[in-house]
């Protein structure tokens, strides 16, 4: 049954013509058709593209001349500039914007022979935790808790990939992680996702959030689906100067490996008296799952990751504010009037972000301006070296680290808005991976009391995915997580 | 380090952000009460530590100097919200 | 004698800064593959990357980074191997990201020197502060449109050189002296064309004025003046009216202002009135800029010779004066074409060729010296006409003036119109004696010891031989029959 299928063993049976690209994409066409009016997952929608795509990957997989990804239907998160698509980063002010080019991550996925099924909801240029700030609407979690159909958020900012994924309307789809917008929604939504290194995936197309911090990575079923994703995503862009030149390793085959002799770091700041005790025990459950298949668990230390989510909220508002500042009306994207040059970028500016965009251009505006620059931006960046020197030091001892992804499950929809730094308090795990560059993932491993799904996160030497996928495999396959939401196509 | 509403003002001018006055006194809540929250890095020492910029560890690649972009007046103007030709068009600045 | 200006209260005291940006002579734009050439049609060189859309990150042009390392060594100035872009950010409309890639606190070049020669003859030291990459922006037109301004993005992201001098310039005169000097410098380099006109170079001109003996008083910046007649006239105007204002009793107040060459006045730059706060932080899509040693001393070894070694060179080993020498260096064309001249030849002689009636020849044609109708080889085989006695030098600015209208080589018009010298004795002796024949009266006068009609019969003896008689034997045979 085509709702069965992951990633992997829809493209086996595509190579083995026991179903064709038409059919599946069809199947996810009706599911969104079906399930989006709820779990409105999507911005936009490409059903004619995405048939089109199909035939074209059938006609290849009837000559045998197919990539890696030959006619696997995807989501794609609305960041991604696609061409001749609209692409709004889930802002209003985006909104007519319909871009001339395709981001490389996405052409990636194309030269591999994907389709694409349309534009994933996300939170407005990605700043948020719960999806809760696209101009789009909110993303409907398909996961509720046992017997409680209050709706819950799929955590953020990739939130409509996490929940398209979760609830079968793609076999995979893509997303970016400035903090943690990978791994919170995966661990929120039930499924697996990776932000790798910085520099492994080129931001060239990609809308920019927080540029020294923004990664693409996918989020997909399972660990094995995330990596053959990642092995089309990636790759040397010399249209990015962050885009590091080294080979792609083999990230599907480095799932097998298994951890035996691994050394896993477990870091004590982690642990807090406010974590819920259902997410301690399954993260000492993930560790006494990696011991028996051999690995060997170690206490660390990384002292300053309690400072990287503060960090975080200087470093990423700053670039943000500067990176936010090309959207004024005059060369693309929406415009509001004004009398004079300085009223149109004013009203085209107020009337197309929306209240957290606007706050976060504010606190980096601040954050840089003069007199201020040293006091906070400057610091932060010296915490931050400090952040990745915790790492650096401790990657000298262990090959990965293991933590819960996020300090809950997923919430309902509506709270914690009026609170941003509770909101913020999603990613205080994430967001040190991301300070230091370095390679994340999100497994599920269980379920809360409510039956939400909680996700373990796993991380790894910069560019040193392999580590990761093999960790992250084992916790996977020794969690046997066969949950599956109460929203999902094909029942 | 605490924002009045005048700093914010102050603040959202540069950033080229219409606020109204009415709302200027809770968005300076908001700005204060994540201000104040970042103020736990002041106990870190951070004496001798040289500021990490960017999370690439890698010196800048160069490119040729050859040509091979722009000619397409169109492509960039496609996306214009105002253009008069080939020009794009904004409300009149005075110099 | 330094320059001041007479006030009501005294003498005043001029001090200049320059800040010139030199857009860097390189085929594609500083971040982006688009093209730099002028004059082409609006928004037709701009890529996605020029006009900021989602998405776009510069890529460094490893040219413009040459360029500038060269301009640094040309200016005797360091080169700094570790250097960084950062982002200044401020909203203009022909500003597309909202920020301009520059260099702020990490220039590529820092400290140098130009040295600066002046009318009389003097030189001065002008101090370089630093120079720095960074990104032009795009052209506001302002005037084609009743209630619009329009906006082309061509210029958008070429690269541009910022030159910062020391405030150690003090005269109208120094200024444009600064100006022409670094110009030239550039021009050598090949690093900018150093045409004003067309916008690639424009000097932002910071004038304070002060009494003897004062700290500096406060400063207004005059924004891209677009010729060195200008940067003069608005370093005076801008120091006469600063004088007034402090005289009257009021204050400076540190602003933008712009020349208004029409009026000959300044005035303050509305559209920057608003304080400005750029907050400037390091570019997050570029790493620092890291060069290596052997890599400059590569393009070190590369460099042609400068003005000041051509100079000095000239001075030396051709015993030109430092006037002659300045003049011709101050374009390499020119100092290349009077070398073809000289070479082998009489260098004064060249120098005076070349500074006299070629320049004269020049500017009644209106064309460069690369556009000259006479060549170098030409100008030459006429010197060795002049040097081997073929033909007098006042013959030879006749065949020059036909070699500038017909391009004809010199011996050709000598053959063709006779003007060969005349070295036969016997024909100068007997011209001589038929202009005696017909003076009886001046050769008298002469004989009873007036001097100076010698020159008279050497004139007529000229006048009689078409003026082709060798001088010197007209000279010798007039001053035999005479006396
Ligand atoms: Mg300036
Ligand atoms: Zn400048």
């Amino acid at each position: 049954m085509i709702s069965d299928f992951t990633l992997a063993s829809a493209r086996a049976a595509l190579r083995a013509r026991r179903v064709s690209s038409t059919e599946l994409t069809r199947h996810f066409l009706g599911a969104i058709d079906a399930l989006n009016p709820q779990l409105n997952a999507f911005i936009t929608v490409t059903a004619d593209r995405a048939l089109v795509q199909a035939a074209a990957a059938d006609a290849a997989l009837a000559s045998g001349d197919h990539g890696a990804l030959t006619g696997i239907p995807l989501a794609i998160k609305d960041l991604f500039c696609t061409d001749g698509v609209r692409t709004t980063a889930g802002s209003r002010i985006l909104s007519p914007f319909v871009p001339p080019y395709e981001s490389t991550v996405t052409a990636n996925l194309l030269r591999d022979g994907a389709v694409f099924l349309g534009k994933a909801n996300m939170d407005e240029f990605a700043m948020g935790s719960s999806n809760a700030t696209s101009a789009y609407g909110p993303v409907v979690n398909p996961w509720t808790r046992t017997g409680d159909n209050r709706p819950l958020v799929p955590g953020g900012s990739s939130g409509g990939s996490a929940a398209a994924v979760a609830a079968g309307l793609a076999l995979g789809a893509t997303a970016t992680d400035t903090g943690g917008s990978i791994r919170q929604p995966a661990s929120f939504c039930g499924i697996a996702g990776i932000k790798p290194t910085y520099g492994r995936c080129s931001r060239w197309g990609v809308v920019a959030f927080a540029s020294s911090l923004d990664q693409a990575g996918p989020v997909a079923r399972n660990v094995q689906d995330c990596a053959i994703l990642l092995g089309s995503m990636a790759g040397y862009d010399p249209k990015d100067s962050t885009s590091a030149n080294i080979p792609v390793p083999d990230f599907a085959a480095a799932c097998r490996r298994g951890v035996k002799g691994l050394r896993i770091g477990v870091p004590r700041e982690y642990r807090s008296d406010d974590m819920p005790p259902e997410i301690e025990a399954l993260w000492q459950q993930g560790l006494a799952w990696l011991r028996d298949a051999g690995a060997e668990i170690v206490d660390v230390s990384l002292p300053h990751t309690k400072y990287g989510l503060a960090t975080y909220y200087i470093v990423a508002p700053a670039e943000a504010s500067s990176n936010l500042a090309r959207y004024d009306g005059v060369r693309f994207g929406a415009r509001s009037d004004g009398a004079d040059l300085t009223a149109l970028y004013e009203n085209t500016r107020a009337d197309g972000f929306g209240a957290e965009v606007q706050r976060r251009i504010m606190i980096g505006t601040y954050v840089l301006s003069a007199g201020y620059y040293d006091a906070y931006y400057i610091r932060a960046q010296k915490i931050r070296s400090l952040i990745l020197k915790d790492f650096t030091e401790v990657f000298a001892k262990v090959d990965a680290l293991v933590t819960p992804t996020a300090p809950s499950a997923a919430f309902a929809l509506g709270d914690r808005l009026d609170d941003p730094i509770k909101m913020y308090f999603n990613d205080v795990f994430t967001v040190p991976a991301n300070m230091a560059g370095i390679p994340g993932m999100s497994v599920p491993a269980g379920l809360d009391a409510h039956g939400l799904p909680l996700g373990l996160q796993v991380l790894g030497r910069p560019f040193d995915e392999e580590t990761v996928f093999a960790v992250a495999q084992t916790i996977e396959d020794a969690a046997g997580f066969l949950a599956r939401p109460s929203v999902r196509a094909g029942g | 380090m605490s924002l009045d509403p005048a700093a914010v003002r102050r603040i959202a001018k540069l950033a080229r952000i219409r606020v109204a006055d009415d709302a200027l006194p809770q968005l300076a809540g908001e700005l204060n009460a994540i201000l104040g929250w970042i103020e736990q890095l002041n106990e870190v020492d951070i004496d001798g530590v040289t500021p990490l910029t960017g999370a690439a560890q890698m010196t800048l690649a160069w490119r040729a100097d050859v040509v091979n972009d722009g000619g397409d007046a169109e492509r960039v103007l496609s996306n214009a919200p105002d253009r008069d030709g080939q020009f794009y068009a904004v409300p009149k600045v005075v110099e | 004698m330094a320059y001041t200006i007479e006030g009501n209260s005294g003498r005043w005291e001029v001090v200049v800064g320059l800040e010139v940006h030199a857009q860097v002579i390189s085929n594609a734009k500083l971040f982006s593959g688009a093209a730099t050439a002028f004059g082409a049609a609006p928004n037709s060189q701009v890529s996605l990357v020029d006009a900021a859309f989602p998405g776009m990150l510069p890529v460094l042009n490893g040219e413009c980074v040459a360029q500038a390392v060269r301009t640094g060594l040309g200016l005797n100035a360091e080169i700094h191997l570790h250097s960084r872009f950062d982002r200044k950010n401020y909203f203009y409309a022909d500003l597309p990201s909202g920020y301009q890639i520059s260099q702020y606190e990490h220039p590529i070049v820092g400290k140098g020197v130009i040295e600066i020669e002046l009318a009389d003859g003097s030189t001065r030291q002008i101090g370089v502060t630093r120079l720095h990459l960074e990104q032009d922006a795009g052209k506001s037109l302002h005037d084609q449109h009743p209630t619009k301004t329009f906006v082309d993005l061509n210029r958008s992201g070429v690269a541009l050189m910022e030159i910062v001098s020391e405030p150690d310039i003090r005269s109208p005169e120094e200024a444009g002296a600064y100006v022409r000097k670094l110009r030239s410098i550039l021009r050598y380099l090949g690093t900018c064309d150093g045409n004003m006109e067309e916008g690639s170079l424009r000097a932002d001109v910071n004038v304070s004025v002060r009494k003897a003996g004062e700290a500096y008083r406060t400063r207004c910046e005059i924004k891209n003046v677009n010729s060195i007649r200008f940067v003069m006239q608005a370093v005076e105007v801008e120091a006469l009216r600063q004088i007034k204002v402090w005289e009257d009793g009021g204050e400076v107040v540190q602003e933008t202002r712009l020349f208004d060459s029409a009026r000959g006045t300044t005035r303050p730059m509305r559209s920057k009135e608003d304080a400005h706060d750029y907050r400037y932080f390091p570019d997050p899509d570029l790493r620092p800029l890291v060069l290596d040693p052997a890599w400059v001393e590569s393009l070190r070894a590369a460099l042609p010779e400068l003005p000041d070694a051509k100079r000095a060179r000239f001075i030396g080993d051709f015993g030109l004066s430092p006037y002659d020498a300045g003049v011709l260096v101050a374009e390499q064309s020119t100092a290349s074409y009077f070398e073809t001249v000289a070479a082998g030849r009489d260098a004064k002689l060249a120098a005076n060729w070349v500074t006299g009636d070629l320049f004269a020849a020049l500017n009644r044609k209106s064309v460069t010296i690369e556009g000259s109708p006479v060549t170098p080889a030409a100008l030459g085989a006429l010197l060795d006409l002049i040097g081997n006695k073929t033909i007098n030098g006042k013959i030879a600015k006749q065949v020059f003036d036909e070699m500038v209208e017909t391009g004809a080589a010199p011996d050709a018009i000598v053959q063709a119109r006779g003007l060969r010298q005349v070295v036969d004795t016997s024909a100068i002796d007997a011209a001589v004696d038929a202009v005696i024949a017909a003076n009886p009266d001046k050769a008298a006068e002469y004989r009873s010891g007036k001097d100076k009609l010698f020159g008279f019969f050497v004139g007529q003896v000229m006048k009689a031989m078409a003026g082709k008689g060798n001088p010197a034997l007209v000279n010798d045979a007039v001053k035999s029959k005479l006396g």
